[in-house]
């Protein structure tokens, strides 16, 4: 079992081939298409909130006006502009990145709690300029979503998300692993040394709420596509609250912790559902766990595994000068 | 290369460097003692632009670097070690050296997106960047190792190993050795010596280490109380009655000075 987990190709294949075969495994039905199609779109969402959350170390309680974003740009492009697919999907994208802009501008001057209540306040402003501006979002009603012909089979749309997926996935470890990713984790480790190095702090910080926006966007208009509707109400700041709960339980600044974390907090609540309250309460004793037993999350679990088998040790003697006091005089 | 020109830096009410002129040429090894407290650090803050003296300039190369901000210093060819490590610590130390040489790695978001070849080949030059560094450092064996796993010596020596990626003109050293031992002291001393006269760079000293400083140095200045109070080749500011009267009192350095 523990040799499965931690040889990646194979683990990638056994997923991979699981997703391709999924809807046949049940019958194509379209309950657990949706939900597929759910979890893919909060999987998206888990990995461009962990890209600022976990390697920038930039607070979010706002990524829930993001995807609904993504989702009204999609319902405004496709049915009072007309545009297609592969057109309307992407400019989701460009729309959300370049609100997350807007947004993102002013909050990195601003740290920690302030950050986070700014961008409350943009996650529960959006529901309501969607309520309140009929002319461009229909208010109370929202929108339809008009989905092109050759998407009307939701197979072909199950599989179209699976392509998005992978894309979107591969896109954001490449940046990951790049200068750019390093400067976003150099931004969380030391703003002093990562100054020093040349990393201009408030531009990455843009930077960073505009990539994770922009992927978002792209989630959020996955979601309209496959409801062919939206309405202000889709996501709330339980939503917010919800994708920070898979990112933390799932792992910090890890793509893996990203997926497990959303698939995880897409299914409970399914499981949950006959009972009221009780899913909310679930998602709190699991973050409250994770961060008193698991601080790296649930995929740190394998490295766990494989510390055990390969232990390194490289502290040599003790620390002379008692040092590393990080806020001592830089 | 380096000027200091009545550079004057105060912390609410406090004065911590007080007129202070100094400069330093180019291709010289340059150090700055002075007892705990000095303003020695104060000065390389300044240089970093962390903080800003309330009068006097500071001029590299004939360019004004009050002008600059902070993240904008390395590009000019200035990078920095310090003096209580200041590491991601949660990056391997590999990571940690590529993360020096960010000034010049390419930030087209799309393109490192797409992975083009572009960006392969840059990682693929930055990784070798890196090696070198790693093997001048003797710390290749560590170069996936997490930096927070290392001993205190070790980060000493990846904080440098990072001010040394990007080939700057200028590196200013805050306490190298400090936390070393004699053995690890000894391999940096024939560091700091290597880059001033293999790779060409001036370097800015700060370090408590007497007999280090006085085998290595070109030029010293001695700081105390935020003032300069001699300067001169090490042989000079040895014997300097002013020098020594300032070390009195803090036992420790009197003990290594003398
Ligand atoms: N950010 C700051 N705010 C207030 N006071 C400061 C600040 N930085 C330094 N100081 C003060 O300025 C003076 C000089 O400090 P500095 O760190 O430059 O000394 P130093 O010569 O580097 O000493 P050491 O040898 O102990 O490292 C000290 O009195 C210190 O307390
Ligand atoms: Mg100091």
């Amino acid at each position: 079992m523990m040799g499965i987990l931690s040889n990646k190709r194979l683990l990638l294949s056994l997923l991979v081939g699981f997703t391709l075969v999924y809807p046949f495994l049940f019958g194509q039905s379209g309950y657990f298409i949706t939900l597929f199609v759910m979890i893919s779109i909060y999987v998206i969402t888990a990995m461009a909130l962990n890209l600022l959350v976990g390697n920038g170390g930039q607070m979010s309680v706002g990524h829930a006006g993001f995807l609904t974003v993504g989702g009204y740009t999609v319902a405004i492009l496709t049915t009072k502009v007309g545009l297609p697919l592969l057109v309307v999907l992407p400019l989701a994208g460009v729309v959300t990145g370049v609100i997350g802009l807007i947004i993102g501008l002013p909050a990195v001057r601003l740290k920690g709690h302030f950050l986070a209540v700014a961008t409350l306040g943009f996650g529960i402003s959006i529901p309501q300029i969607a309520l309140n501006w009929n002319s461009l979002t229909g208010g109370y009603s929202g929108l339809a979503v008009s989905r092109p012909d050759w998407l009307s089979n939701n197979l072909s749309f199950f599989y179209l998300i699976i392509l998005v997926l992978v894309l979107v996935t591969w896109l954001i470890h490449n940046i990951l692993k790049s200068s750019l990713g390093r400067a976003f984790v150099a931004i969380r480790e030391s703003e002093v040394a990562a100054q020093s190095t040349g990393v201009n702090l408030s531009f990455y910080k843009t930077v960073m709420f505009m990539i994770s926006a922009f992927f978002t966007g792209i989630a959020g208009g996955l979601y309209g596509y496959w409801f062919g509707y939206v309405s202000p109400n889709d996501f709330t700041l339980a939503t917010s609250f919800l994708l920070l709960a898979m990112v933390v339980v799932g792992g910090l600044a890890s793509i893996p912790g990203a997926i497990i974390g959303a698939v995880i907090f897409t299914i409970l609540p399914e499981l949950t559902r006959s009972f009221v309250g009780l899913n909310n309460i679930i998602i709190g004793i699991a973050v409250v766990l994770a961060i008193l037993f698991l601080p790296k999350g649930l995929v740190s679990i394998t490295e766990f595994f494989k510390k055990r088998s390969q232990p390194i040790t490289v502290k040599e003697g003790t620390d002379r000068t008692g040092g590393m006091v990080k806020d001592a005089n830089i | 290369m380096l000027t200091f020109k009545d550079v004057t830096v105060q912390f609410a009410g406090l004065t911590a460097v007080k007129k202070l002129s100094f400069e330093v040429p180019e291709g010289q090894i340059y150090s700055i003692i002075g007892p705990n407290g000095a303003g020695k650090t104060t000065v390389f803050n300044c240089i970093s632009r962390f903080y800003k003296p309330v009068s006097g300039s500071i001029t590299f190369i004939g360019e004004d670097l009050m002008k600059l901000k902070p993240h904008q210093v390395i590009k000019r060819g200035i990078a920095r070690s310090f003096q209580n490590v200041e590491l991601f610590r949660e990056m391997t130390v590999l990571d940690n050296l590529l993360t020096g040489l960010h000034p010049i790695m390419k930030k087209n978001i799309l393109s490192i997106a797409l992975n083009l070849p572009s960006i392969k080949r840059d990682e693929r030059i930055a990784r070798e960047k890196a090696n070198e560094v790693m093997e001048m450092l003797n710390i290749e064996h560590l170069a996936y190792e997490k930096v927070s796993n290392l001993s205190f010596g070790y980060q000493k020596m990846v904080d440098i190993g990072r001010a040394m990626m990007s080939d700057p003109k200028l590196i200013l050293l805050d306490e190298p050795v400090a936390g070393m031992n004699s053995n690890e002291t000894e391999k940096i001393s024939q560091l700091i010596l290597k880059l001033k006269e293999e790779l060409n760079y001036t370097v800015l000293l700060i370090e408590h280490d007497m007999s280090l400083v006085m085998e290595i140095s070109d030029l010293v200045t001695v700081m105390s109380f935020g003032e300069k109070i001699a300067h001169g080749v090490p042989k000079e500011v040895q014997n300097n009655p002013v020098v020594i009267e300032a070390y009195l009192g803090e036992v420790e350095e009197d003990a290594q000075f003398v």
